[in-house]
């Protein structure tokens, strides 16, 4: 019986297309990522099939959580120095700059205003622990419409958008969006995530 | 290609001693590990899915526009949004100026977008308004390339300043939840109704829900009693 020479094959296969491949993608998605900004509260936005997106720029932002707390965030650095500079000579408080640097470094706030300067002298990666009551809005002390208005004198160009969580009271919502109507805000955005029901 | 090298330029034996031949080849497994970590860890921090919005516009305050645009009671339907999801509807009768009795219905298919949809129709249909397509399908069909966009844009517009379409009063129960105006708001948008308004609540329709509730959990107990 004749021996059947079994041809050594190496197992080494080449590599390189595999690696084309792996950092195409590398590259794409480190284009695509945005990071999440750290928010203080998870929400939970309900769905509907509206298809329009949301603007990257001159928008502010208004977070009503499930426990009702309202929460206040503003796209571009600038602005925000802006805001806390009208809002400090609003309120008669005097900011540092380092209170004013922190304060457009950060993503979203609710706390009232008197207690502000205690949350900007909080470590940004302690923040999280910060226990934030939200921004009072209603009618005896709303400061809400006060950082509204003092945002749109910053940034004439801002448009509002509305996150709340999808289990939130009803009462609270029509409390912000009575606070946006006072300060002539008639035409805003509910944030809604995706709806996986196709409408018909 | 990328094979570990094992003795690349060992020289021959009483040879002379030539300059040692380096492989050109890396080994580049370590890379695409390295490629393929960083790949998983972008794909996990990535949200592709951008947030959606949905643009209300709220009449200037102090107006309310359907009580000051005399509209004809019949064409208005006023939609209470109560606690646990449901919907307390009703309409104003023509003659009496009276709102008619109130049904309770849901945020299902067959529930509230069934009646407005319906209700929407009756009315285009007793108006002679013959050109009834829902916005989604318009949308599809430009998609598909089946009708130009001004067309589509033209019809849709058609669509929601036709005036005698549906008018809709949305107001909402202390009790109501966030998702439940977002979702009755959404439907407004499948529904194609153009005109629509968020009104505050009076007490009058406060005690309108509540007996509406009531008479159905009486009429559910009286014909079912084994379920409460």
């Amino acid at each position: 019986m004749p021996k059947v020479k079994v041809p050594r094959k190496s197992t080494s296969v080449d590599m390189t297309a595999m690696t084309d491949v792996a950092f195409l993608l590398l590259t794409f998605f480190m284009l695509a990522t945005q990071f999440k900004p750290d928010e203080p509260v998870t929400v939970n936005a309900p769905s509907s099939v509206a298809e329009v997106p949301i603007p990257d720029v001159d928008i502010m932002t208004i977070t009503i959580s499930e426990d009702s707390r309202v929460f206040f965030s503003m796209e571009g650095q600038q602005y925000k120095q802006e805001l806390i500079q009208k809002m400090s000579a609003l309120k008669q408080v005097a900011f540092t700059n380092e209170e004013i640097k922190a304060f457009s470094l950060m993503s979203s706030f609710g706390v009232p205003f008197d207690q502000l300067k205690q949350l900007l002298a909080v470590k940004s990666e302690e923040r999280a622990k910060f226990n934030q009551t939200g921004i009072p809005c209603d009618s005896l002390n709303n400061e809400l419409g006060d950082w509204i208005w003092q945002a749109r004198l910053s940034n004439n160009k801002v448009r509002v958008a509305i996150k709340g969580d999808q289990n939130s009271n009803f009462p609270v919502i029509k409390q912000v969006i009575a606070t946006l109507q006072e300060k002539k805000v008639n035409r805003f955005n509910f944030i809604t995530n995706m709806s996986t029901e196709a409408a018909d | 290609m990328a094979e570990i090298e094992g003795g690349g330029g060992g020289h021959k034996k009483g040879g002379k001693p030539k300059g040692k031949k380096m492989s050109t080849r890396v080994d580049f497994t370590p890379m695409v590990d390295l490629g393929f970590l960083l790949i998983t860890f972008f794909m996990l921090t990535t949200s592709m899915s951008k947030p959606k919005t949905m643009e209300i516009n709220m009449p200037v305050k102090d107006v309310e526009e359907i009580e000051k645009q005399k509209v004809k009671a019949s064409q208005a339907i006023t939609l209470l949004l109560a606690e646990n999801d449901q919907i307390v509807y009703y309409f104003i009768n023509d003659q009496t100026g009276e709102p008619e009795t109130p049904v309770i219905t849901n945020f299902s298919k067959g529930g509230i977008r069934a009646t407005l949809l319906s209700k929407n129709k009756e009315l285009l249909d007793r108006a002679n308004n013959n050109n009834y397509d829902s916005i989604p399908i318009l949308k599809d069909m430009y998609r598909r390339n089946e009708i130009p966009e001004d067309e589509m844009k033209r019809r849709i517009s058609g669509i929601k300043a036709n005036k005698d379409a549906l008018i809709v009063v949305i107001k909402a129960d202390d009790k109501a939840k966030y998702r439940n105006l977002v979702d009755i708001l959404d439907e407004m948008l499948i529904c194609n109704i153009g005109r629509y308004a968020i009104v505050d609540i009076t007490d009058i329709e406060v005690e309108l829900i509540k007996t509406a509730m009531a008479t159905t959990a009486n009429a559910a107990t009286t014909t079912n009693p084994k379920t409460k």
